[in-house]
């Protein structure tokens, strides 16, 4: 069958099982487009600025576990993207992009709109390709997908130059598995380090287990709870880990560093043993790298080779997928006797309930983001899944919502992206599009990514967004507070009027400002068929509790304090 | 203590800058790189020395194999290899000095191969010590410009790569080379 070179790209994205994708057309693209006229059966989403379609296609991948995919034209269309890429990246999330390129004969003479991209998108991409043959693009996307869902997912760029858009060849979809000489992701652990490993952890008296994004990407939560039910070992999740495992188990002890509860940290600082799965130590995860894990061995297990070692000399590595490696282990793992070692963790854990904010009194008018998210758990009983952005909202969202369901998270962790949340929460729509959705955002990200609102009216998308409104760009404004000597240079935020905002676009919107209204709005909102858009008015000048200092060790947290934000509310 | 390790990659456009930008972001300290084709037109061989005293060596072999275009990469420092650098000396040559410089290139089985009324090039190759000895003993006649390539370095014996991230004995047994902490070599 011959066909176009645009006419392959649809065979081949409907072949790799593409039903949905999300870009913005342009010169370069427009044969691509052109041809879109013959493929009803897949559905093109608008956006209204490139990095956005990146955040969808990612926010789509990490909903359905699928390969997102978004199209893009040459030059500013493709250098737009790179934001979208870099987080995707960052966080390990597949998505394939397809970037129109100048025709093959302009491409390094500075053409109208012509952009390097495979250059500039080289470091954020896990591989990319610029198509030079026509006969190549069907190999190349076969190839682009096999790269970005498997083993360490990640974003693969494919740059069609135009001409091969319009060049014809014969049209054969490859059937057989991707064979790359270089390229062969490992699948299973080594069986000698695997009984290396059950033999530390055997012997361990205060183990604790550090679970990352790498569980919910292998599909390793029933894995990760028979072993740590099996074992007795408490487990404290990344960010990106967080809903690995369910929060309300009691061997939880929920997510760990920067902005992790202090009994967590304590608990990890004082372990025997780290038993670490698909997670990367990153920095807001460790601390300061000299004083952390003082008194543990380490064993990490990663798909990715290169991060064995990268960041914290490692005792015993093992290179293989957290769902073989887990099942690989069971079997050698027994049962131990800690009671010593819980009790000792819960004695921090209930120190550390005494304090927290829900269980202090304030005043109805003074709403805090915490109470925001404990009553969205609350009332929705916990059964949607969240998107948020960076930062405070981001930190608190992890804090108070008690997420026990799977993959109940969808967070830029790695790249921090202001601006995430709401592409994010579109992409996850279409790819579940009977989950509760709901975009936990600043009021500084919101700005960032706002004129998604008009894609998300045009395409129809129920989903619920939460501003929590503290009028500053509260994170960056925190670190003044504490490190700059309340310098707020360059952090409060002006914002227009969000609910007027959102009738603007045709979206219910609605404001609070008082304890007592929380419930009422967000049944409201989830009663309301359609999109609604919630501006939480909450206090301005507050932190992020515990935190650890840049360049302090984990245990060296500020607390969260006994009673200082109701007095510093009634002053 | 300074590391060689060998990648074969594949002979594809913008394979070395992936490479060397991989060097760049990772902030890896390279000593030197050489890259030329092999045996077999689809795949060309790199020689990467990295000063490991900065750069952990395990680090860069693992981040290599995370290109798709990389083949098999080896660390060869503790393997027999014969190692070889190439540099060319331009060298203040004069009545006088002319000989007493032939002298020292003869020591070191270097080559003249131009002489002009001031100057002589001296071609030497061998490894890194054995160049450096004869360009500090050169020094003091006037080195005038200097190239060197990069270090090339083959394992002795008749074991050839298998191309799979292991070398190949002659009897066909794998030989691996341990990274600390790591039990795989295969990148992703």
């Amino acid at each position: 069958m011959q066909l176009t070179g645009a006419e392959i790209i649809w065979e081949s994205l409907l072949r790799e099982g593409v039903d949905v994708l999300f870009g913005y057309p342009g010169g370069a693209i427009l044969p691509t487009y052109d041809a879109l006229s013959k493929y009803p059966q897949i559905h093109h989403v608008l956006v209204r600025h490139e990095q956005n379609a990146a955040h969808m296609a990612d926010g789509y991948a990490r909903a359905s576990g699928k390969v997102g995919v978004c199209m893009v034209t040459s030059g500013p269309g493709a250098t737009n993207l790179t934001t979208g890429l870099a987080t995707a990246m960052m966080d390990s999330s597949g998505i394939v992009a397809i970037t129109g390129q100048v025709p093959t004969k302009a491409i390094g003479s500075d053409a109208f709109q012509e952009t390097d991209v495979t250059g500039v998108t080289l470091p954020v991409t896990k591989h990319n390709y610029l198509v030079s043959r026509v006969e190549d693009l069907a190999q190349t996307i076969h190839e682009a997908f096999h790269i970005a869902r498997t083993g360490r997912p990640g974003p693969v760029l494919i740059d069609v130059p135009r001409d091969l858009q319009n060049a014809r060849t014969e049209f054969v979809y490859p059937t057989t598995p991707v064979r790359l000489p270089g390229y062969r992701p490992k699948p299973s652990g080594s069986p000698e380090q695997i009984r290396r490993a059950a033999a530390l952890i055997n012997a361990a008296k205060q183990p604790v287990v550090l679970a990352g994004h790498g569980i919910t990407i292998s599909g390793a939560q029933d894995e990760l709870l028979e072993f740590v039910e099996k074992t007795g070992i408490p487990v404290s999740t990344t960010l990106l880990g967080i809903s690995s495992i369910a929060e309300s188990h009691p061997l939880c002890l929920g997510m760990m560093g920067m902005h992790g509860e202090a009994y967590t940290n304590l608990a990890i600082q004082d372990s025997d043993l780290v038993f670490a799965i698909g997670m990367r130590f990153d920095d807001r995860v460790t601390g300061n790298l000299a004083k952390y894990l003082p008194h543990a061995d380490v064993i990490h297990v990663d798909i990715d080779a290169a991060e064995i070692g990268k960041n914290v000399p490692t005792d015993i590595g093992i290179v293989g997928d957290a769902k073989a490696v887990l099942q690989q282990i069971l079997p050698l793992v027994e049962p131990g006797e800690r009671s010593d070692w819980l009790n000792k963790i819960n004695e921090w854990r209930n120190e550390v309930r005494a304090r927290d904010i829900i269980h202090q009194e304030f005043p109805d008018d003074i709403l805090l983001a915490p109470h925001v998210m404990h009553e969205l758990w609350r009332v929705t009983g916990g059964a949607v899944l969240v998107t948020t952005d960076v930062g405070q909202h981001q930190m608190w969202e992890a804090q108070y919502f008690r997420h026990d369901r799977r993959n109940q998270l969808i967070t830029s962790g790695g790249l921090g992206t202001m601006g995430f949340a709401l592409p994010a929460c579109m992409g996850a729509k279409f790819a579940q599009p009977n989950e509760e959705i709901w975009c936990v955002v600043g009021d500084g990200g919101i700005q960032m990514s706002i004129p998604e609102l008009a894609t998300l009216v045009q395409e129809n998308l129920d989903v619920k967004i939460a501003i929590i409104n503290n009028g500053f760009l509260g994170m960056v404004r925190q670190w003044q507070e504490l490190m700059y000597d309340r310098r707020y240079i360059a952090t409060p935020l002006l914002q227009p009027d969000f609910v007027k905002l959102a009738e603007a676009y045709g979206i219910m919107g609605m404001r609070v400002t008082r304890q007592t209204e929380l419930a009422p709005a967000i049944t409201r909102a989830r009663a309301h068929r359609g999109p609604v858009l919630i501006d939480f008015r909450v206090e301005e000048d507050t932190n992020v509790f515990p935190m650890v200092g840049p360049g302090r060790a984990l245990h060296d947290m500020i607390r969260r304090p006994l009673h200082l934000v109701a007095t510093e509310a009634a002053q | 203590m300074k590391h060689t390790l060998v990648a074969l990659v594949e002979n594809k456009p913008g394979v070395l800058n992936r490479v060397a930008s991989l060097f760049r972001r990772r902030n890896f300290n390279i000593v030197s790189l050489a890259v030329g084709e092999t045996e077999t037109p689809e795949v060309s061989r790199m020689t990467i020395v990295v000063d490991a005293s900065r750069t952990n060596a395990a680090l860069v072999e693992q981040n290599l194999l995370k290109l798709v275009n990389v083949i098999a990469v080896q660390d060869v420092t503790d393997e027999p290899v014969v190692a070889r650098d190439l540099a060319l000396i331009k060298v203040k040559a004069n009545r006088e000095t002319r000989s007493e410089i032939m002298q020292f290139v003869d020591i070191y089985r270097a080559k003249i191969v131009d002489v002009s009324a001031e100057s002589l090039i001296v071609e030497v190759t061998g490894p890194e010590a054995k160049l450096q000895t004869l360009l500090d003993l050169l020094r003091p006649f006037g080195i005038l410009e200097m190239v060197r390539t990069g270090r090339v370095a083959l394992v002795r014996g008749s074991g050839a790569y298998a191309g799979n991230g292991h070398r190949r004995n002659g009897n066909g047994e794998e030989a691996r080379t341990p990274v600390p902490g790591a039990d795989g070599r295969e990148g992703v």
